[in-house]
Parts: structure tokens; sequence; C-alpha cells
């Protein structure tokens, strides 16, 4: 592919500025979406509000987003800032609702048994429920990194560089091989986190590595 | 080191009286267990000693002191707690699991480990188990290592919420006979929360049968209650009148055999 080639540096560049744009977003979804699925798992009323607000973001379509974020916030329209925390709220309401759900998942006769051993509120939450609620919110932080990665390229259509701006660029001066890189690029790097996320999961569960290698054996 | 349960009854805000109005002494070194069919509230009287369930009245005392002028975390530490099966965490480590609250209670890791290992020996688990997730483990085992946890902190307490329940028959039994012989070394104050009669007269030095509600049937040894139970409630849950329990002798060559009910051989008469 000779546009490649011959645009290299700019394709690493706006990778690198993609990159940069997805984690911080991701990450902030995750830290807000666990502090809200706590909050919905302790008090299930407060949490059904909280969750259908947080679903309701999601319907939000993305420019108007863009464009209402900078005026609240006071942040410059084509800041990196707006996109994160843009893609923050749509992380967020994404990933509410696992949350729940993994705090749900945690099983209630392990919960009893630590807090009748001593352990205090803080430390039942960082050290049995977060731990345990992992596998299912792993599960929900995988969707949410794909779908922020491929949401990151609506930012160059308010100039915000990232993969997206081949798209952009690419259709506008209508080379093809320009916005192939953009969508192949942006399909491959979701598919490079989501792997880097797999495994920082299961290094984080070994105990549920064990017991499926260990239901492997029983059935072989 | 002795536990009262001074009157105490919890009613839940929904207006649920799990139990009405209790009292009983649990002696220094002494095994109680609370029998009762669910709904009985014996988990709930329980609880009520590290404070899992605060009573709605009257108190309970341990060496005097009333457990509601302790603070909760630190109560429940002193207090070693075996849970019904599947109380283990499952993040941890066998060895990781025995040490837990040596370890919240400040004692450095290296230490609690090393203890925990021994704790391991204590409960008869080999020590190529330490490294295993509880869920490796067969149910007997998981209920060994609960009991090695419930022992970390060298409590002068424990608190036996089913222990042996889930697990079948047989290995059941051998739970509850290395239970007597860790008593017998160890001489801690101990309730048992069952609803498996013979589990209470086989590891309890007292039992209180409930009805619903926390209400005792009766309070006694194993002895005082088969050989006089106290009403038709009791007789039948203790099953007075099933054939395994209605023994007489027979003359067979000179021996005196024991025979059930149905005649069937339980032994002979020394």
């Amino acid at each position: 592919m000779t546009w490649l080639d011959l645009n290299r540096d700019l394709v690493l560049d706006l990778l690198g500025r993609h990159v940069r744009l997805a984690v911080p977003a991701v990450l902030i979804s995750v830290v807000v979406a666990i502090a809200l699925g706590r909050l919905a798992w302790r008090w299930p009323r407060v949490g059904t509000v909280v969750l259908g607000i947080s679903g309701l973001l999601y319907s939000i379509p993305a420019l108007p987003l863009l464009i209402v974020i900078p005026v609240l916030l006071s942040v410059p329209l084509r800041s990196e800032t707006n996109l994160i925390v843009a893609l923050a709220v749509y992380g967020t309401a994404l990933l509410a609702g696992t949350a729940a759900d993994a705090f749900r998942s945690v099983d209630e006769r392990v919960r009893e048994a630590a807090e009748a051993m001593g352990y205090s509120r803080t430390g039942l939450f960082w050290r049995v429920d977060l731990p345990l609620a992992l596998p299912v919110l792993v599960s929900g932080i995988r969707v949410v990194t794909v779908s922020t990665v491929s949401l990151v390229t609506i930012g160059a259509l308010v100039g915000i560089s990232s993969l997206g701006s081949l798209l952009t660029d690419g259709f506008q001066r209508n080379i093809r091989e320009e916005v192939a890189t953009g969508v192949i690029g942006t399909m491959m790097l979701a598919i490079v986190l989501d792997l880097a996320i797999v495994a920082i999961g299961a290094a984080l569960t070994p105990w549920q590595q064990r017991r499926t290698k260990k239901q492997k054996v029983v059935t072989a | 080191m002795g536990i009262e349960f001074r009157g105490v009854g919890k009613t839940y805000p929904d207006g649920t009286v799990a139990v009405a109005d209790f009292s009983c002494t649990v002696p220094s070194h002494r095994t109680l267990a609370l029998v009762g069919s669910s709904g009985s509230g014996k988990t709930t009287l329980m609880r009520m000693v590290n404070r899992m369930v605060d009573a709605t009245t009257g108190s309970v005392l341990i060496d005097g002191r009333d457990v509601r002028d302790l603070d909760k975390v630190a109560l429940r530490r002193s207090i070693g707690y075996v849970p019904q099966a599947g109380g283990l965490l499952p993040h941890r480590r066998v060895v990781d699991n025995v040490a837990t609250v040596p370890i919240l209670n400040g004692t450095s890791k290296t230490a609690a480990r090393a203890a925990a290992m021994d704790l391991l020996t204590v409960v008869g688990l080999d020590h190529s188990l330490a490294k295993r997730y509880p869920g490796q483990l067969s149910g007997g085992q998981q209920q060994r290592v609960a009991v090695a946890r419930a022992l970390a902190s060298e409590p002068n307490i424990l608190l036996m919420d089913e222990p042996f329940g889930a697990v079948d028959p047989i290995v059941r039994r051998d739970l509850q006979d290395q239970l007597l012989q860790l008593q017998a070394e160890l001489g801690k104050t101990i309730v048992l929360v069952t609803h498996d009669i013979d589990e209470a007269f086989r590891v309890g030095d007292e039992i209180v049968i409930l009805k619903t509600g926390g209400i005792i049937a009766q309070v006694g040894t194993p002895q005082e209650i088969v050989a006089a139970p106290a009403d038709d409630f009791v007789r039948d849950f203790v099953g007075t009148d099933r054939a395994e329990r209605n023994l007489k002798t027979v003359d067979i060559d000179g021996k005196q055999v024991v025979v059930d009910g149905d005649d069937r051989p339980v032994g002979v008469l020394r």
C-alpha cells in the first residue's frame, strides 16, 4: 500500500493521539461506572433512577454532545478534553449497569462470611467485593473499550485529530487507501486493546483460570 | 469466658419476629448446640454474638460485657467464625484464607502464613493444598480450611453456622470427630448452629432445641433430652419414637446384644 508507506509518520502520530483519547476515556468510565454501580447495588431504588439516567445519556447524539460539553465545562471545542469527557459519558452509560450486575454477582455467602470474620466496610469493598466482581466487570470493560475506540473517530468531525482524521480527509480527497487505513487501523487498535484487557483480566483473576483448567481436566 | 443471652429478641422492621425472648448461658470451654428447623431463629441467635445481627431487645454478654459496647469489627476479629459451605474467599489461596484474620489484625504476611501452614496440619490437611484455591478443593476439605481459618486468630469463642451441613454423611462424621478432638485440646467456647439433631448430640455439651420464633422447647445435655423429652415437639424432633432410638438387648450366646426397634444390631453391651 503505497499511500501508507508515504504517510507512515502521519498514521503513527494519529494512532498515538487515538490511544491518548481512548484510554483516559475508558479509565474514567470504569471508575465512574464502578462508583455508580456500587451505588445502585447498595441502594437499589436510587440505583434504578441513576442507571435510568445514565442509560438516557447514551441516547444523546454525539455531535450535539461535543458542542454542549465545551459550553458546560468551558473547554475549547477542539480540545482533547472535550472528546474525552464525551466518550467518558458514553462509556459510563454503557458500563454502569454492568458494574451493578458485577457487584450482584458476588456470592452473598462469601460476603457474609467475610463480614463475620471482621472485614471493615472499606476492606470488604477493596478486598472482597471488587476482586470478586472483576470477571463480570472485565466483560463490560471490553465492550466499552471497543466502542470507545471506534467512537474516537467522531472527534475528527469537529477537528480533534485521531485515526478518524484519515476517514474525513480520505473521503474529502477521495483517497481510498487513506480511508481503508483509518478503518483498519481503528479496528486493529480496538482488537489489540481488547486482547490487552483480556490478558490483564486473566492476570488479576487467577482463581478463575485455575477453576476452568480443573474443569477441563475433569471432563477430559 | 462465657456467653450469656439475656432476654434477647429480634424483630425486623417489617414486623417479623425472628426471636421473641431468649435467655441462656454458655459456660466457658463448653459447646452449645442451637438446634431447630428453619425459622427457629437459631442462626439469628448465633449472629447476635458477633453482632452480625443486633438484638432489638435484651442483650448478649461476653464475659459480662455487653457486645453492643464493643466495636463491631474488633469484636468479630476476636471471635472465630466457621461459615456454611461456600463461605471461603474464592479468590484467595487456601493458606491466605487461613491467614486472613491475623493479617487484618496486623500480623506480618510471612508470620501469618507460617502459622496458617501449621493450622492446616492441625485440621488434617496436606500442605500441598495450601497453594490451591477453594474451588479446587472438595467440600469436606473446604470446611476443614474454614475451621483452620476460624482458629487462626486464637479466639476464645467459635461460632459455627451449620459448618458441616453440605458434606456427605461420612465426611460429616470425620469433621465432627475432628472438631471433638480439637475441642478436647483447645477448650473453646463454642456456639454451633445445626438442624441436625444427631450432630448436636455428637458435639454439643448442652443443647437448646428451638421452636419457631426462638422459643426454647428444651435445654439440656444430650442425655437429659433423650431420657426425658420435654414435650411432643421435642420427642418428634429428637425422634424418640424412631426405631433407631428404641434400643433393647437380646441375649445371644451369653452376650447382651443391643438391637434397635427393627431388631437390627447396634452393638454389644459390656
